[in-house]
């Protein structure tokens, strides 16, 4: 009984954390982007702005829900739901502080990696179902994208799984205890983190979107509150890959004098942070360059970190 | 060594973005604090008045010619009792559609039709943006003080007979002109 409702508690702070976090971000990432443009942002609704999100949420609740007529109905509809729910299916194995996790499985690292391959399909049918030129374009970009990117996220994750010996993530954290895996895997980080920018279509690989021509990518048809979860989706995955990237590679929940959830938040805070200031300079990648660049750079790169520290750690086991 | 390179380039391009977080906005926070607007700023249209307090236009139709996209509608009209001289009967702006160019002002012979720096005409319903003559005249002189078209033109007026403006030379006798 007691072990249940704790269960509860854990899953309703994490992942309503997440959700307030990811509202919360769409006024951060405003705000900071206005502030790099030496413009203000959103400063008018609340202290600073910060309830921004809410009006944003009225005003959306409001708007006419309108699905196009040509489009694939029960596609369309479902398509933003699995958004949504695959990133907070995520959230249940990243371990936030010690035992502070909704389910610490053995394969958390995997469950991570396939529920991200789980997302890319609603990029992929969500374009497919609106039906439309430029949504699909968009998720051809997507697919495209996604499946390259994919291959070496798993590839420069598991140089990090190789060090600590297991799967799984508490493990991994645990294992980082003297050392960060940054410095030996700093390969694998930065392979990590362009992986995830592309899976949560950030900048500088932000193709299937591009507004710039694309109107938005593969959620064009989108309208009311189905855009506003394709865009929660958006900011979950942002947090999530913030929060592997620190789980991964920068020693998750460690760190002197503060307690550990503080450390996790600060460490996430400060990739979260890095991805805005990312977005708000580097232009986006051609689409053959971006392809180019994937499998002739970095998939080769991931490789032989993978290599090489799988070497280190037989050389090391004698 | 061109990638590293690139690298160098992305890394510093952050750092410069970054160093923007303490710099201080360029943003007029509009309502609250309000830009100065020089006094020729093209704005919201008016028409004046001369120094005595009559309606300058004389609705020779000039600005609605010059009006590139012809958003100005008047009718000349003649009231030999209340005027004695020519008179828009109705004058029109259609504010939807000015694009505050200014040539209206610069066509107007007798400076009647004027731009001033006012720019707070946001309206809920568009045919309230249609401007009546009663909407846009204005008691003063707007920008000319001293400016009274009918005193320097050539013709017959109430106060005035030919050859009576200011500037004006006495009439010239032609057959002393003679080599
Ligand atoms: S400002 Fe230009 S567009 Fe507007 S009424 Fe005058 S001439 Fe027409
Ligand atoms: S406003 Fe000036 S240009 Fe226009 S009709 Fe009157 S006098 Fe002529």
């Amino acid at each position: 009984m007691i072990d249940w409702s704790h269960t509860a508690l854990t899953i309703g702070i994490i992942l309503g954390g997440a959700l307030m976090l990811a509202g919360l971000l769409i006024w951060v990432e405003r705000r900071l982007l206005g502030i790099w443009q030496e413009r203000y942002g959103p400063n008018r609704v609340g202290p600073g702005g910060c309830l921004q999100s809410l009006a944003d949420m009225i005003k959306i609740f409001t708007k006419e829900d309108w699905i196009p007529p040509f489009a694939d109905k029960a596609v369309f509809v479902i398509t933003p739901a699995i958004v949504v729910i695959t990133a907070l299916m995520s959230f249940a194995v990243v371990p936030i502080a010690p035992s502070f996790v909704i389910a610490d499985l053995n394969m958390g690292a995997m469950f991570f990696l396939a529920m991200s391959s789980l997302a890319a399909y609603s990029v992929i049918i969500g374009g497919w179902a609106s039906n439309s030129k430029f949504a699909f374009l968009g998720s051809l970009r997507a697919i495209a994208q996604l499946l390259s990117y994919e291959v070496f996220m798993g590839l420069s994750l598991m140089g990090a799984v190789l060090l600590a010996g297991s799967f799984n993530l508490s493990d991994i954290v645990e294992a980082q205890r003297h050392q960060w895996f940054v410095i030996p895997q700093f390969l694998g980080f930065l392979g990590f983190f362009m992986a995830g920018l592309a899976e949560a279509h950030r900048t500088p690989f932000d193709m299937p979107e591009a507004e710039a021509e694309l109107v938005a990518g593969y959620h064009s048809e989108y309208s009311g509150m189905k855009f506003g979860m394709f865009f929660v989706g958006e900011y979950l995955s942002v947090i999530l890959l913030s929060a592997m990237t620190v789980i991964l590679f920068f020693g998750g929940w460690h760190g002197p004098w503060l307690p550990p959830v503080m450390w996790f938040v600060l460490k996430m805070a400060f990739f979260i942070v890095l991805i805005i200031l990312i977005r708000a300079t580097w232009p986006r990648f051609r689409f053959d360059q971006l392809l180019s660049f994937g499998w002739k750079v970095v998939m080769p790169l991931a490789l032989m970190n993978l290599l090489a520290t799988g070497g280190v750690v037989l050389w090391k086991q004698g | 060594m061109k990638p590293l390179c690139y690298i160098h380039d992305l890394l510093l391009g952050l750092w410069i973005v970054f160093k923007r977080t303490f710099t201080k906005p360029v943003t007029v926070q509009y309502p609250e604090e309000r830009p100065y607007l020089p006094p020729r700023w093209r704005g919201r249209i008016v028409l004046t008045r001369d120094p005595d307090g009559e309606e300058r236009c004389v609705a020779c139709y000039l600005c609605a010619v010059a009006c590139p996209v012809d958003c100005i509608a008047l009718q000349a009209t003649d009231n030999p009792n209340a005027h004695e001289r020519r008179y828009p009967e109705f004058f029109r702006i259609n504010f939807s559609r000015c694009i505050y160019c200014g040539h209206c002002e610069e066509a107007c012979p007798t400076n009647a039709i004027q731009l001033i720096p006012d720019f707070e005409q946001s309206e809920y319903a568009r045919r309230n943006l249609i401007y009546e003559k009663e909407d846009l005249l204005i008691s003063g002189t707007g920008k000319y003080h001293d400016y009274n078209f009918y005193r320097v033109a050539g013709v017959k007026t109430r106060d005035k007979d030919k050859r009576q403006g200011e500037h004006e030379l006495p009439p010239v006798d032609v057959r002393s002109l003679m080599p």
